[in-house]
């Protein structure tokens, strides 16, 4: 695997309101390699500065201190921002201050619009977009008429229609119901798989997380842990002192080898859960 | 008597136009005083709407809304004094601090009730203490505070004005899970100290049931089920089909049933959970 973005030694500090104040330093020196074809999730807790880490991805902000590199192209270097931009999108967490048009073909339209795309090529692009993101079918209607979930996949397919090699993701489950999370979740996951692209998902959700491949926490501004999921998650004690969480599935285990018996801690879905209890049971009947 | 009720209570949206939609369709419904309920359900099962209803920022279509018996849309009925009493609390409040000083902020409500200097200070200092907002937080600029420490005040601002509904719509969103936490326990603290009835909007369930007495599921329009969190997660499959996610914890447990390890109670915290399957495991071991 090659490396698609550099995080080297990234400080940033917020500017001071005025001249009393000192300017906040949100990132306290944060070095990541995130590969090509990965699936990343960032956890922390409000304030830990993960959102202002994704908007370092693509040069929305630009670090105090350290470089981010993407593909190679250091985000400082204004030449290449509008490589930097179409390479790494962002999906933010409210999708309605994302979507811009009346039509939703439109909307998915807007960036290839303002890149010059050829009409021919645009129409191929968004179609193949919108089937990604399995919104096809609703190209005609109007964006109000759709729920949370499927207005986020919108969003979504308006990012895939650029093409890019790496999806940001800015908690983009935060306001939807269950259904809606799931509907995301899959496309999240199905773009990854199928079309390869890079996905770094900030998320307060723990069930998310245990869906990635790799889990990276954020702590006051420093890279806490950085591992697969099933690591990350087994420090019950950690997390929760953090202010996170674990699955229940792993808080339930966990509840059960404190007590004494002999349970894998790396346990995060329920399936797994559910097999270990059943196999515990059998053991002791 | 219960403190507040629906009769045939129905909204619609843009009658007359191609977008005409039916938001709340024909509810009964009836709240105990005193009462922690989470409603749930769908986005668009109506949930907002019939919470706007409740404290007379909508009128309904047709149907009423009963407080203490008596129709708030009725002649006789001060309309602003049922705002007092049903306090609403929006999705994002935050977005609604505008005072200069948090504690101003907090001070609003209490001041519009015409109350004296004297109360309006001690209601915005309980409140603050409630929601774990300091002194010193209070002469800050709302803006100077951490999204969550926002959220509180905004909480705290209905809190204060002592209403016996406190009604939250989605009060934990997009908060991280030791926010959600924080909130969630001093609104039950709030509610134990007070007595006062919460009505608690939510997406998770694993909030929900954890701190309601009941639970108000609501699909398409229509009240499902209002029952206790037992009694409505009996009813999982019912609840899956509607888009509803059962906590995780619940789903576990019933997939043990499947394998032949069955409790008889619905099991929807952690905790309990764990003591269950502990007093299962050392009732067995004598026979190991």
């Amino acid at each position: 695997m090659e490396s698609l973005i550099s995080i080297r030694d990234v400080r940033f500090a917020y500017a001071a309101g005025d001249e009393t104040e000192q300017p906040t330093e949100v990132l306290k020196g944060i070095s990541l390699e995130i590969q090509k074809g990965e699936l990343v999730a960032v956890l922390g807790h409000n304030g830990s500065g993960k959102s202002t880490l994704a908007k370092l991805l693509n040069a929305i902000l630009l670090p105090t201190s350290g470089s981010v590199q993407v593909d190679g192209m250091d985000t400082t270097d204004e030449a290449r921002l509008f490589d930097i931009r179409q390479r790494v999108g962002m999906v933010f967490q409210n999708p309605d201050n994302q979507i811009v048009a009346t039509i939703v073909e439109e909307d998915v339209a807007f960036a290839l619009e303002n890149m010059g795309v050829d009409p021919d090529e645009m129409r191929e692009r968004v179609d193949e977009a919108l089937k990604a993101v399995k919104m096809y079918d609703f190209r005609e209607h109007a964006p109000h008429q759709l729920s949370g979930g499927q207005k986020q996949r919108v969003a979504i397919a308006g990012i895939i229609a650029m093409r890019p090699d790496c999806i940001v993701l800015d908690e983009p489950t935060a306001m939807l119901d269950p259904q809606g999370r799931r509907e995301v979740m899959k496309t999240i996951k199905r773009l990854n798989r199928d079309y390869g692209i890079t996905v770094i998902l900030i998320t307060h959700e723990m069930d998310e997380a245990a869906q990635c491949q790799r889990v990276v926490v954020i702590d006051h501004g420093m890279v806490r842990m950085d591992d697969v999921p099933e690591k990350v998650f087994s420090k019950v004690g950690e997390m929760k002192q953090i202010g996170l969480d674990v699955p229940q599935a792993t808080e339930l285990i966990h509840m059960l080898r404190e007590a004494g018996y002999p349970l894998d801690p790396e346990i995060i879905t329920e399936e797994a859960c559910v097999d270990a209890l059943t196999e515990l049971f059998s053991q002791k009947s | 008597m219960p403190i507040l009720e629906a009769k045939n209570l129905t909204y619609t949206y843009s009658i007359g136009s191609p977008f005409e939609k039916t938001a709340v369709d024909h509810i009964d419904l009836s709240i105990a005083e005193g009462e922690f309920v989470g409603v749930i359900g769908h986005t668009g099962s109506g949930k907002s709407t019939l919470m706007q209803m409740m404290n007379g920022l909508l009128q309904p279509t047709s149907g009423q809304i009963l407080l203490d018996g008596c129709d708030i849309w009725d002649k006789k009925t001060d309309r602003r004094n049922i705002r007092f009493q049903v306090g609403l609390v929006f999705q994002y409040p935050e977005y609604q601090l505008f005072e200069e000083t948090v504690y101003q902020d907090i001070a609003f409500g209490p001041k519009n009730m015409k109350l004296s200097e004297a109360e309006i200070d001690r209601r915005v200092r309980e409140t603050a203490e409630a929601v774990g907002l300091t002194e010193e937080q209070l002469k800050k600029a709302p803006y100077a505070l951490s999204g969550g420490q926002k959220r509180r005040a905004a909480i705290a601002g209905v809190m204060a004005m002592e209403p016996r509904v406190l009604i939250l719509d989605e009060p934990t969103a997009g908060l991280d899970p030791k926010g959600r936490t924080k909130i969630l326990t001093q609104l039950q603290a709030f509610h134990k100290r007070t007595g006062c009835t919460i009505l608690l909007v939510s997406h998770s369930m694993e909030d929900v049931a954890r701190y309601a007495s009941k639970l108000l599921v609501l699909s398409q329009a229509k009240v499902v089920c209002y029952d206790t969190p037992t009694g409505v997660f009996a009813q999982s499959q019912s609840l899956e089909s509607m888009g509803l996610a059962l906590p995780q914890i619940t789903r576990i447990f019933k997939q043990l049933a499947e394998k032949g390890i069955s409790f008889e109670d619905e099991v929807y915290t952690v905790k309990y959970g764990a003591e269950l399957l502990k007093t299962r495991l050392e009732g067995r071991n004598p026979e190991c």
